[in-house]
């Protein structure tokens, strides 16, 4: 049997909530910590290992300065896993990549604004390959310790390609869009359980939007019910801001946000 | 034999949220240079709230932090309650105290055991403790689980909430979740119990400096949530005048303002909370005070994870009262409050586990237009300079491991929270 293999945890902009969510995991599966080797953990640990075979990063690249470290990480480790939507997807730092982003530091920073280096926040695949990707924001425990022991089997991961609303049918949810309330379950990546429309909200789409999302027909969908197209397309950009940019940079054209 | 030079430069302090340097120049038995400088990218929240519907401001700035999200999202519904004349129910005010308890039992818990406890029993991290010590990570793990689980009926999870709302609650636990949390919690009292002896055993560093120490206050209660501004120096201001506090100002070593009010620097957090609030604890958490030695006016910044202590005692408690009362007056599937205008400015203010958190707002037509969000971490970082530069004088003539690791634990006492911390606020409302 050889060693254990190792892992690191790395971060980048992000509220380092996926690597606590991290933690919450092992609260379920203590076993865990027998299958691997934690050499790299800051956030937890002060011990600093450089020698691994899986990273995991959370958070974006949202400044040149951090190019170099996510690219040494991909040098040294076998498999580089995303952890979370900003890994994943740019996720919420993206929304600033709409707006003018040296206006942006002189509205947090005013005077001093040239001190702070930032560029358009973007998802770790945009600087380096990453070999698989933990969607969400936070990760869901049991997806992490899914994806994780297919790791170790030697599998690729693989991600639900349905969207969400096949899961929320099966949890008996009332549908919010007979509720009178937006949501983008019919074009989002299915794999949390739909949690958020459990607990009343709508789908938000920190997962990521299911492979060739029906834009079109979710138009139609929302038109059916009286609802405002413009309003729930908007609420792509809350975490998808770096895929629609890219959707209309490819000349797709839409959707385009409502503000 | 005193140092006459030094330099100290830990890259990246571990255990804590967020990236911060400790960097220490000593020559010729001077202090030339003693500061921790905020490394974590700036993050530019306040700018990216402009435009967004109100309701969509306490989900976004949940994700600020991972660790006090619900602190985040209370804070800033708060504001947008404020700002448009929203008066939640008496059911809501007393389900977000009993989530915030949640949240200060998760975080704390987390602090003392997983990130402090390893210092004082000279390990790295929590790992080895599983080997060592397995019966203290496991009751850690137990206790830090059902904090987890007291947010997730309430609002679906901890990081980062869903059923906080805007004028109320998305979605109500049932009153048999209520029940079972209730039993759970007076079933974790041992635990609790045990969390108090580990900490009358392990041996805090001794240091004293006094400072200034604000908390939020209101009368009968150990406030968390509104109240009003309180000093140890005397005096309060409502939350609205919170800028004559916090008095943010930006320097050259940090993506993360600095603040002052009376004096140069002021303490925010769970110590900040028992010298301003100590006679509002349960008394069950003055009886963990006076067993681990704290009697206000604690002046040992150190001992701040012993605060969490006994506020880890208190919220277990308050938590078990307010599931009898929730389950006493019984719960209803209330519709959110709706707003009373679309336009207006609030103040929300909340002193989430590492001390008091402001979120200001401007909203117009239902749309964000000026966002200001200031840190506990943030208004800690000039006190905890202020300690640095009274500590390091003091230990020259110990060996340079030895100073930086009493660095690095003053740093951790502060359970400070660095990606919150970052680039927050704006000098201006457009």
């Amino acid at each position: 049997m050889s060693a254990k293999p190792k892992i690191a945890f790395y971060e980048f902009t992000s509220c380092e909530g996926c690597q606590l969510t991290v933690v919450d995991s092992l609260q379920l599966y203590p076993e865990l910590l027998e299958a691997v080797d934690i050499v790299r953990f800051r956030e937890a640990m002060s011990e600093m290992g450089d020698d691994y075979a899986i990273a995991f990063i959370e958070g974006s690249c949202s400044r040149p300065s951090d190019e170099a470290p996510i690219k040494a990480i991909r040098e040294k480790a076998a498999l580089v896993v995303a952890l979370g939507a900003c890994a994943h997807l740019g996720g919420i730092n993206t929304i600033r990549n709409r707006h003018d982003l040296g206006e942006v530091r002189r509205f947090v920073y005013g005077d001093k604004a040239e001190w702070y280096d930032t560029y358009p926040a973007r998802p770790i695949s945009a600087v380096i390959k990453v070999d698989a990707a933990i969607p969400g924001c936070p990760i869901d425990r049991h997806e992490f310790v899914r994806t994780v022991k297919r790791l170790l089997q030697g599998r690729a991961p693989e991600l639900p390609d349905h969207p969400l609303c096949v899961e929320c049918k099966l949890k008996e949810n009332v549908c919010l869009y007979l509720r009178g309330t937006t949501c983008l379950g019919p074009i989002v990546r299915a794999g949390c359980d739909a949690i958020c429309p459990t607990y009343g909200d709508s789908c938000e789409g920190c997962r990521g939007l299911v492979p060739n999302p029906n834009i079109e027909h979710l138009k139609e969908v929302l038109t059916e019910h009286g609802l405002s197209v413009d309003q729930t397309l908007a609420k792509m950009t809350q975490f998808l801001t770096y895929q629609v940019m890219e959707m209309e940079a490819a000349g797709h054209g839409d959707p385009q946000p409502a503000h | 034999m005193a140092t006459p030079n030094l330099r100290i430069d830990v890259h990246h302090v571990t255990r804590v949220e967020g990236h911060g340097n400790i960097v220490v120049d000593v020559q010729n038995g001077q202090l030339k240079q003693c500061d921790l400088e905020i490394v974590e990218t700036p993050r530019f929240f306040e700018a990216m709230l402009r435009g967004r519907p109100y309701g969509e401001s306490s989900h976004i700035t949940s994700r600020i932090c991972g660790i006090c999200a619900v602190g985040h999202a209370t804070a800033s519904l708060r504001a947008t309650e404020n700002a448009l004349g929203v008066v939640p129910s008496e059911q809501t005010v007393l389900l977000r105290k009993l989530n915030f308890h949640g949240e200060m039992l998760d975080s704390h818990i987390l602090h003392a055991y997983m990130l402090v406890a390893p210092d004082l029993l000279g390990v790295g991290s929590v790992i080895p403790l599983a080997k060592s010590a397995p019966e203290v990570v496991l009751r850690a793990l137990r206790m830090k689980k059902l904090a987890g689980d007291l947010c997730a009926a309430l609002c679906g999870r901890h990081t980062h909430p869903i059923a906080m709302t805007v004028g109320g609650f998305t979605h109500f636990p049932s009153r048999e979740q209520l029940g079972e949390l209730r039993e759970r919690l007076i079933a974790m009292r041992p635990d609790v119990e045990a969390t108090v002896e580990l900490f009358t055993q392990l041996k805090l560093p001794a240091f004293e400096r006094d400072t200034e120490y604000v908390a939020l206050r209101a009368k009968g209660e150990y406030c968390y949530i509104d109240g009003e501004i309180a000093s140890s120096d005397g005096g309060a201001l409502p939350l609205t005048d919170y800028r004559k506090v916090t008095n943010e100002h930006l320097v050259r070593h940090s993506s993360a303002k600095r603040t002052h009010h009376m004096r140069e620097s002021y303490m925010v957090g769970a110590l900040a909370r028992f010298n301003i609030n100590f006679d509002e604890l349960h008394p069950k958490a003055k009886s963990a005070a006076a067993a681990i030695g704290l009697k206000p006016k604690v002046t040992n910044p150190y001992l701040n994870t012993a605060a969490q202590v006994v506020e880890i005692v208190h919220c277990s408690e308050d938590a078990i009262r307010l599931c009898d009362v929730l389950i006493k007056r019984g719960l209803t599937w209330e519709e959110p409050v709706k707003p009373a205008r679309l336009s207006g400015e609030g103040v929300g203010a909340c002193d989430v586990p590492r001390g008091t958190l402001f979120h200001n707002y401007v909203i117009a037509d239902g749309l964000v237009t000026g966002a200001n969000c200031i840190i506990p971490t943030g208004q800690n970082l000039s006190n905890i300079e202020g300690d640095m530069r009274a500590l390091v004088p003091t230990m020259l003539d110990r060996k340079p491991p030895e100073i930086t690791l009493a660095l690095e634990m003053l740093v951790r006492a502060y359970d400070p929270c660095i990606s919150c911390s970052t680039h927050m606020l704006n000098v201006r409302f457009e």
